[in-house]
């Protein structure tokens, strides 16, 4: 009987081994252990497209002309095949005029202010109506696209936090070789600084109003603002 | 900058007003576009073909052939059409890098005419993009050695005036040159065959007389077989010997793999002639006469064949080394897994593991002698599934490894080849990033921006003929990309310095406090050449809190003074440390009074200043108002 136990044990024990064996096997991926199923991704990259509206429309929608926006149009759809542009590609896209610093946060909130539909992309109208406003806009569209970007969560004020988060992402693009040596707190300053500029009241929090009415009484805002106008 | 993302760049400045609220100083001027043309569609004629292409596409790589006025001189006046008269087809793939920013080596494409037309429109190969380099250096490569082959055939032409020992050495290497060198081939083969079947005949047993058992013919007719191996042995002698006087460098020959296996084929012939008395040796004497068998690899040098399968195995070493290791895993398992499953069945052969090994391996291979087989149920269960994975490990694999062989020699000679291409295409990347990409496109950006600065400190405030200055020496496109980079800069109060010239800021910043001082000073109002514009302001409240909150308004008179002395010092930074910025500084009189001022308030203080890049975080409340008190106590 204990002859019988002992084969018993040694059966089990060899059980264990093999089953260890066969554990192994399929750790080195010589046994199937899944499957994967990134068709359906490839599936939905490709049935994304979008065409623009046509170009009378944009014509009369914004303030380019029919040969300006031709222009844009070819560079935007050259970058962009598919005819939108998704976070990622405009974030790889803007980087690319920055290359000592990581443009990636600022760039995420330049997104989100030229993504009007917050869809999460970025179609030809988008790009070409927050074009059109920063280029061809009165200064008060201008000041008002300003504030909608600082304004992160669109509410209407601007927080220190949210503007906090612009300096930071401001910053960032500097990157790490600047001179003077980009400190922690630079950017914390910076915003301190434009509270007392703008936040006229006090309270905390800049409005459109106060941001507007500000930027109306500073000369170098307002001569800055007419600083790209030749773009095109 | 890539091709498609300069189209992008009107987006990024007008994106740069999203800053202009946040800044504190004024933006630099833009760049005019004086000469900007409406865009125009030009035509290319090559060979017959026309290719239509907007003028500005052709511009963004101004340093090749259609993107410079070199084109000119292939303009056609009476059709207004570029003509040339080149290959059409190789010309998409030029004219589409030009589009795409890319270079493709199309796959059918021939390299030397491709490597041609690159040189004759004026693109580096280097710039090839991923996808294609690999396959262009492969074919690249292959052509090389085709050509290397073919200077070698040439080269095994008579050459007059040989010697005769490298007449020898020819021969030796080439049996084709000479019916002499011919002759001695098909001979040294034959007696390799002969000596190589003696060996084998030796050991046949041979008809006996009836009384005696039998015996193998080497023993029979000792003196037959005696006599034929002393012939082969004198025959390989001489030729060794022959061998080693032709050779050009003795010393590596006699280290080739060939030599050694002739001196192992013959060296057991001696070795028997000088111990033939000694019968304590001849056991190892027996020995010795298994090395004879290398005589057959001597016919490797007569067949390329076995050259090439030695040289294959010797690269595979690596794959079947893994293949032997996997094994004998697999068999140690098994081994295991069967000797404690027959441990148990009396009169079992498994009497250990080592023991078990022999089973596996027969097993395994599917040879199955029979020998050893399992008597419990669990044995044979085991032995099943043993013999089952046999087959997947064993023979499935083989033929694997057999395509592998081709595979494995490719990859193992591209892998060696990648790593030196890795190393030369490190420097070739760093080649490509000069002309289109980041690097030096930040150190362009910082290179312009000095010979800016100096413009502006000069002209305060003619802008337009620092325009011209700085579009003289970049592209319109650099120009506006720089000028967005300088908006940066001025929303944020910092500047882009390279690399070193961090560091070197960072270092000297610790050891040295006064410095610190003047250059901050510098860089906030020496940079930008419009401190007196600003002087004029009322609303310079904000500039001392922002970068240097040990900034103070006094000392912002002086300004005017040394204006252009304090731009010119601070150009200066990146070749020269702080020290000599420090004696720049004290060198000028109208500072004097200042730095007097200066040195007062540092020695008072203990501690760092704020402006020295350490980290200090806590430090900024305290000491910045004490410096501000201090100093304008004084």
């Amino acid at each position: 009987m204990l002859s019988m136990n002992l084969e018993g044990l040694e059966m089990i024990a060899v059980l264990v081994v093999v089953v260890l064996f066969v554990k192994v096997l399929e750790r080195f991926g010589l046994l199937e252990a899944g499957y994967d199923d990134s068709v359906e991704d490839e599936l939905e990259l490709s049935a994304v497209r979008h065409r623009p509206e046509g170009l009378e429309q944009l014509e009369a929608q914004t303030r380019f002309s029919r040969k300006e926006l031709q222009i844009l149009y070819r560079g935007f759809k050259n970058e962009c095949p598919s005819g939108i542009v998704n976070e990622e590609t405009f974030k790889e896209i803007y980087a690319q005029f920055f290359p000592q610093g990581d443009a990636t946060t600022y760039a995420h909130f330049l997104f989100n202010a030229f993504d009007t539909d917050h869809n999460g992309s970025v179609s030809f109208e988008d790009f070409v109506m927050g074009l059109s406003i920063l280029l061809r806009g009165t200064v008060q569209e201008k000041l008002n696209w300003a504030f909608n970007l600082y304004d992160i969560n669109k509410d209407g004020f601007i927080t220190k936090e949210e503007m906090l988060d612009i300096m930071k992402a401001i910053y960032d693009m500097m990157g790490k070789c600047t001179y003077p040596v980009l400190r922690e707190e630079a950017p914390r300053q910076h915003v301190e600084v434009f509270f007392q500029k703008m936040d006229k009241n006090k309270d905390g929090v800049v409005t459109i109003d106060e941001f507007i009415d500000c930027c109306q009484n500073d000369e170098n805002i307002m001569r800055s603002m007419h600083l790209f106008e030749n773009v095109l | 900058m890539a091709a498609g993302v300069a189209a992008w760049l009107p987006f990024a400045r007008a994106a740069a007003i999203g800053w202009m609220p946040v800044a504190n100083m004024p933006m630099p001027v833009a760049p005019s576009e004086k000469n900007k043309r409406q865009d125009e569609l030009i035509i290319l004629n090559v060979s017959g073909r026309r290719f239509q292409t907007w003028r500005n596409t052709l511009d963004r790589y101004p340093d090749t052939l259609l993107g410079s006025s070199e084109k000119e001189f292939f303009y056609n006046e009476e059709s207004k059409e570029y003509f040339f008269d080149r290959d059409p087809d190789v010309f998409r793939s030029v004219l589409n890098f030009y589009r795409t920013g890319k270079l493709h080596f199309p796959r059918y494409e021939c390299i030397t005419s491709y490597d041609e037309e690159l040189a004759f429109f004026g693109i580096i190969p280097e710039i090839i993009g991923d996808c294609c380099y690999e396959e262009y250096k492969d074919r690249k490569r292959e052509n090389a050695e085709r050509l290397m082959d073919d200077q070698e055939d040439n080269k095994d032409a008579k050459l007059p005036n040989m010697t005769f020992r490298e007449t020898m050495w020819r021969a030796f290497e080439n049996p084709h040159t000479s019916t002499m060198a011919l002759v001695f081939y098909y001979v040294t083969g034959f007696f390799i065959a002969v000596s190589v079947i003696t060996n084998v005949v030796e050991t046949v047993p041979c008809g006996s007389s009836p009384n005696q058992k039998e015996v193998p013919c080497g023993e029979r007719y000792t003196v037959a077989f005696f006599c034929m191996d002393t012939a082969c042995v004198m025959i390989f002698t001489v030729e060794y010997l022959m061998r080693l006087f032709a050779a050009p460098s003795r010393y590596r020959f006699m280290r080739s793999v060939m030599s050694i296996i002739d001196v192992v084929a013959i060296l057991p012939y001696y070795i028997g002639l000088v111990m033939t008395d000694n019968e304590d040796v001849s056991g190892a004497f027996v020995t010795l006469r298994v090395f004879r068998v290398f005589r057959i690899f001597k016919f490797s040098r007569h067949s390329q064949g076995l050259r090439i399968l030695g040289y294959t195995l010797k690269s595979c070493a690596s794959e079947l080394g893994f293949l032997l290791f996997s094994l004998t895993m697999a068999i140690i398992i098994f081994a295991t897994v069967m000797f404690y499953a027959e441990k148990g069945s009396s009169s079992s052969k498994f009497t250990s593991i080592p023991a078990s090994f022999w089973y596996t391996i027969v097993t395994m291979t599917t040879l199955g002698y029979g020998d050893m087989v399992p008597k419990t149920i669990a044995g044979k269960i085991f032995g099943s599934i043993c013999s089952l994975s046999g087959v997947l490990v064993i023979a499935l694999p083989v033929p694997v490894i057999v395509s592998n062989f081709s595979r494995i020699y490719h990859q193992n000679q591209r892998a060696d080849k990648r790593r030196a291409q890795k190393v030369q295409k490190a420097r070739l990347a760093r080649i490509r990033i000069s002309k289109t990409g980041s690097a030096v496109q930040s150190s362009a950006f910082l290179h312009s921006k000095r010979n800016g600065l100096f413009n502006e400190a000069l002209e305060l405030t003619s802008s337009i003929d620092e325009d011209q200055r700085l579009s003289k020496s970049t592209s319109l496109l650099e120009s506006q990309h720089h000028h967005l980079l300088h908006c940066l800069e001025k929303t944020t109060n910092h500047e882009f310095v390279d690399e070193q010239y961090y560091q070197q800021s960072y270092l000297e910043a610790g050891m040295q406090n006064y410095p610190s001082r003047s250059p901050s000073l510098s860089s906030q109002d020496g940079v930008t050449g419009t401190c007196c514009t600003r002087r004029s302001k009322k609303h310079h409240k904000p500039l001392p809190n922002t970068s240097a909150p040990a900034h103070i308004p006094p000392l912002k008179h002086t300004h005017q003074l040394g204006l252009q002395e304090l731009s010119t010092i601070h150009i200066q930074p990146l070749s020269t440390s702080r020290s000599s910025l420090n004696m720049r500084v004290d060198e000028q009189a109208p500072l004097n009074c200042q730095s007097s001022q200066i040195t007062t308030a540092i020695i008072s203080i203990p501690t760092p200043p704020v402006t020295t890049p350490e980290g200090d975080a806590h430090l900024p409340a305290g000491p910045a108002h004490q410096n501000v008190v201090k100093v304008s106590a004084l």
